[in-house]
């Protein structure tokens, strides 16, 4: 099953648009009022190597299409991974089944017409990687070598794996918009074992890109993995106690993520965001700017049009520490009376601008305290902004690392915590949708001995 | 018709036109003589769900999925390729692909088997159909009007139902042929209840492999509502939570989730074989105080973790993994045990035909003690009594674990104390067990309404256990 090449891509598309004329207009034909639908298509390559050696190669080829059918306000929704004429038909006839036994919801229908995207830029996101099983392989054995070669406390691998996909998505719905796009994402990973005594540790690194060439090399994703892992061994406890605490860059994104989440429509319209009528309020200190980028070139999360068809565009979440805006699509934005903000499905790239604090800089200004590292579990509420999490990282005094930690918990509250951040460093240095530096906090709960 | 494997022919194989003979070929293109094993796992999945907020059934969804996982096995080298079209070129194509990962040897012949004796821990039904559309939507409300009559503070309410039917076929070069019928069924209720400006939430629900008609008895679907306000409601009296080391006493059933991440993932075969785990290499060791002994049972009937056979088509049992304290087993799939040379205990399980099984487990839990759960909190002097979690997670290397409290309370001098807020506590695996110091006589297993996450792929699982005394566990919370 080869990667989709640029050729077949093109007659590919046209047919995922058919599948979904031909459903729209079973829709009507079934006397829906309106219908929207989607429908992905791809297919990809995974292997993984441990010890230098093959462990699995997976072949996927993955189909699914959603559809949703209007009966004036009354709405109901299907799903078929086949997509053949006939199954197709079939799920819009197990929606239109639904939309008989669901009730009037006066926000349950399309986006405005005059909201669809009208043209589709080409946001560069497709690049195809014609890269065979055996160099596949290669690159993998490659990519862990470096790391178990790094460093001889490297002990064990959970081995390294590349993965490469394509694919192409095609949504429309009957206000006549319909429109699609072939995407590409390729990434390499390696996790290793290190020992010290009787303790082991595991970390791991990972490069992603939507075009191989900005891939990071094999040997540094091997190398910077075993160097993480080595950095754990001889982890201690710490004492309970308050401290200012940094978020390390890679982890400092899960703090943007509690943000999205909290702004997001859906847990506003239902009163469960601990951000509930915090809209142009300040939220942060006034240095921090969050911005989104949907156009973003080559970008993980770019995106031309939201789930709604609504065509996204650039926009701040946060100037000057204020709250700028929700994130709202169709339904959630009638709830409250506001616009969609091209956000059904979420958020795509977000940029916090970076202070001029490189890491060491970081490190002095934390002074003494907690750096994390590693984040574990589900501790956070978004009704109340309660933020408890496991944590593992380092213990900084005067701006240098003493040792590392482990089997801590990090406390606080997120409103809290967003209010004491008092700095963002420039120190972005790994692969994702959401670019930071580290964020430190004025002060957490850090529970351990 | 009642026979899995009846059905499963009618729903997955007659509709591709395949028959005996193409399932001979094809596992016969799979294998080859440099493949160590082979199997084809054929699945066709229904699910419908249905969502209750704002007092109207807003939305409802049904989808279908089907396909056919190919896996050749040469040695530690795994071939795999799936397809979501049943017809035989597409999965011929799909054998081709897979087998590519032993070169050379010839096309094997094989021949499918013939069925095991089948087990049957829950009947082959189709929930969706258990009960009428009309009457799904009534309970449903039935749920909404029960939380918001509960309590004025309920503001907010949403009620989830979902009905799974999955059937599944399993063909393997070792000669398994064997299906299973998989009922799932899941109320779920969240609610938000407000007073003087502060907001909290309270969820509960649960499930169960049976029809629809589980949630109607005992008044179950509505006990599950004013479970979630009494939730919510005891989260707007809750003060901070403590921070530090202390005894915990964990309350029974879905607190088990801390025997799923401190030592259930770690005793994972595929871990054990790698040498990744905490537990690796320690059978015969003490990993636990005596009189803790702990259980993966997959053939509880009824119960959300449980199965039939596994996805490989191994009949299901109830594994010994800890026995007074003394690590006995790992949890196998048929690649893991050949490796090593142990036994495949039913544990080997996929998300779906387009995803590799592994090990997993399916209902963990330990075994009732002697205590009486008054005597056990009655026996600290300060500490935390937690009594219901949200998810948990574990680095198995590290052996380091957390799950996070929802539901939590002070004990002091031997008293249930006031509500604490929701707190995560940190362990590590290897060492908590031993910590466990009275164990009560109360096992309880979950509600049916744990789903396990590993390597991107996911599975329903229970959990379960009596109150437990912990001598000191780590409580993250605010308050020094």
């Amino acid at each position: 099953m080869p990667i989709l090449t640029t050729e077949d891509t093109a007659e590919r598309l046209a047919h995922l648009q058919e599948i979904i004329e031909d459903l729209l207009k079973e829709a009507r034909r079934r006397g829906a009022s309106d219908a929207e639908a989607s429908v992905g298509s791809s297919a990809g390559l995974d292997v993984s190597v441990r010890l230098g050696e093959v462990e699995t190669v997976e072949h996927t080829r993955d189909n699914g299409l959603t559809v949703t059918v209007y009966f004036g306000h009354r709405k109901g929704s299907a799903s078929t991974t086949d997509l053949s004429l006939g199954a197709v038909r079939d799920a819009v006839g197990a929606a239109c089944a639904i939309a008989e036994h669901t009730q009037e919801d006066p926000c349950a229908h399309l986006a405005a017409a005059g909201l669809m995207v009208e043209r589709i830029p080409d946001l560069d996101l497709y690049h195809p990687w014609a890269i065979g099983v055996e160099e596949a392989i290669a690159l993998a054995v490659d990519c862990e070598e470096a790391g178990r070669a790094y460093d001889g406390r490297i002990v064990n691998s959970e081995g390294a794996s590349l993965s490469t996909h394509s694919g192409i998505q095609v949504a429309g719905n009957t206000h006549g918009f319909i429109g699609g796009y072939p995407t590409t994402r390729h990434s390499l990973n390696c996790a290793l074992i290190a020992q010290d005594g009787d303790a082991m540790q595991r970390d791991y690194w990972w490069t992603s890109a939507r075009c191989a060439a900005d891939l990071d090399p094999a040997a540094r994703v091997g190398e910077r993995a075993a160097e993480r892992t080595v950095s754990r061994l001889g982890a201690r406890r710490l004492g309970t106690c308050e401290a200012p605490v940094l978020f390390r860059a890679e982890v400092a994104t899960g703090l943007v993520r509690s943000l999205v989440s909290a702004i997001l429509g859906g847990s506003l319209y239902r009163r469960s965001s601990f951000l509930l009528d915090h809209l142009g309020e300040p939220i942060f200190p006034a240095f921090v700017r969050i911005h989104e980028e949907p156009l973003l070139p080559r970008g993980l999360a770019s995106a031309p049009f939201d789930g709604d068809g609504v065509a996204t565009s650039a926009k701040d979440l946060v100037a000057e520490g204020v709250l700028q805006t929700y994130l709202l699509d169709t339904y959630s934005g009638c709830r409250l009376g506001m616009s969609t903000t091209g956000n059904a499905g979420g958020v795509r790239n977000l940029r916090v601008e970076m202070g001029e604090q490189d890491r060491a800089a970081m490190l002095r200004e934390l002074g003494t305290g907690l750096m994390v590292t590693e984040l574990m579990g589900h501790g956070v509420n978004l009704v109340t902004g309660d933020y408890s999490r496991g944590a593992a990282g380092f213990w900084v005094e005067k701006g240098e690392i003493q040792y590392p930690v482990e089997e801590i918990t990090i406390a606080g509250n997120l409103k809290e915590m967003f209010a004491g951040l008092a700095a963002v460093g420039n120190d972005c240095d790994f692969p994702g949708s959401t670019r930071t530096g580290s964020w430190l906090i004025e002060r957490m709960t850090i529970a351990g001995e | 018709m009642n026979d899995p494997l009846a059905i499963a022919r009618d729903r997955i194989l007659a509709p591709a036109g395949l028959v005996e003979q193409d399932l001979d070929r094809l596992l016969g293109r799979l294998a080859s003589a440099a493949v160590d094993a082979a199997d084809i796992y054929f699945q066709s999945s229904r699910l419908q769900s249905w969502m209750l907020e704002d007092g109207i059934l807003k939305d409802g969804s049904f989808s279908i999925e089907q396909g056919a996982g190919l896996r050749a096995i040469s040695g530690e080298k795994t071939g795999f390729a799936y397809s979501d079209e049943l017809q035989l070129p597409a999965l011929e194509q799909a054998a081709e692909a897979a087998r590519a990962i032993a070169r050379g040897g010839q096309e094997a012949r094989a021949k499918v088997g013939h069925a095991l004796s089948e087990r049957t821990l829950y009947e082959p039904s189709n929930p969706i159909r258990s009960l009428a559309d009309e009457e799904k939507v009534a309970l449903l409300h039935r749920v909404d009007a029960e939380a918001r009559g509960a309590d004025a503070r309920v503001c907010e309410v949403i009620a989830s139902l979902i009905a799974v039917q999955d059937t599944v076929l399993v063909i393997a070069d070792d000669g398994t042929l064997a299906a299973d019928v998989r009922p799932l069924v899941r109320l779920n209720v969240s609610v938000i209840a407000e007073e003087n400006g502060r907001r909290e939430q309270g969820s509960s629900g649960g499930g169960a492999r049976a029809d629809l008609g589980y949630f109607l008895v005992e008044d179950r679907a509505l006990s599950f509502a004013r479970e979630a306000v009494r939730l919510a409601l005891t989260n707007l009296e809750a003060g901070e939570a403590p921070a530090g080391t202390m005894p915990v006493v964990l309350g029974p059933g879905w607190p088990g989730v801390l025997l799923h991440e401190a030592v259930g993932h770690g005793l994972e075969g595929d871990f054990n074989r790698k040498g990744s785990s905490a537990f690796s290499g320690r059978l015969g060791e003490r990993v636990a105080a005596p009189g803790v002994t702990v259980v993966d049972d997959g053939t509880l009937p009824g119960r959300r973790g449980s199965l039939n056979m596994d996805d490989e088509g191994t009949i299901t049992q109830n594994t010994v993994l800890i026995e007074d304290g003394v690590l006995r087993g790992y949890m196998q799939d048929k690649l893991n045990a050949r490796l090593t040379g142990a036994a495949p205990t039913g544990n080997g399980r996929r998300e779906s035909y387009a995803h590799l099984p592994m090990p997993r487990m399916t209902n963990t839990y330990m075994l009732a003690g002697r205590h009486d759960p008054a005597e056990i909190i009655a026996s600290v002097e300060r500490g935390l009594y937690a009594v219901n979690f949200g998810g948990g997670q574990v680095d198995i290397t590290s052996g380091k674990f957390v799950f996070s409290a929802s539901e939590a309370y002070l004990i002091e001098r031997g008293k249930i104390g006031r509500p604490v807020k929701g707190a995560t506590l940190i362990g590590n695996g290897p060492d908590v067990l031993k910590r466990v110091s009275m164990i009560g006589s109360d096992l309880r297993l979950d509600e049916g309404v744990g789903t396990c996450g590993k390597e991107g792929q996911s599975v329903p699982v229970g959990v379960g256990q009596p109150t437990l005394r912990v001598d000191s566990l780590t409580v993250g919370g605010t308050s020094q």
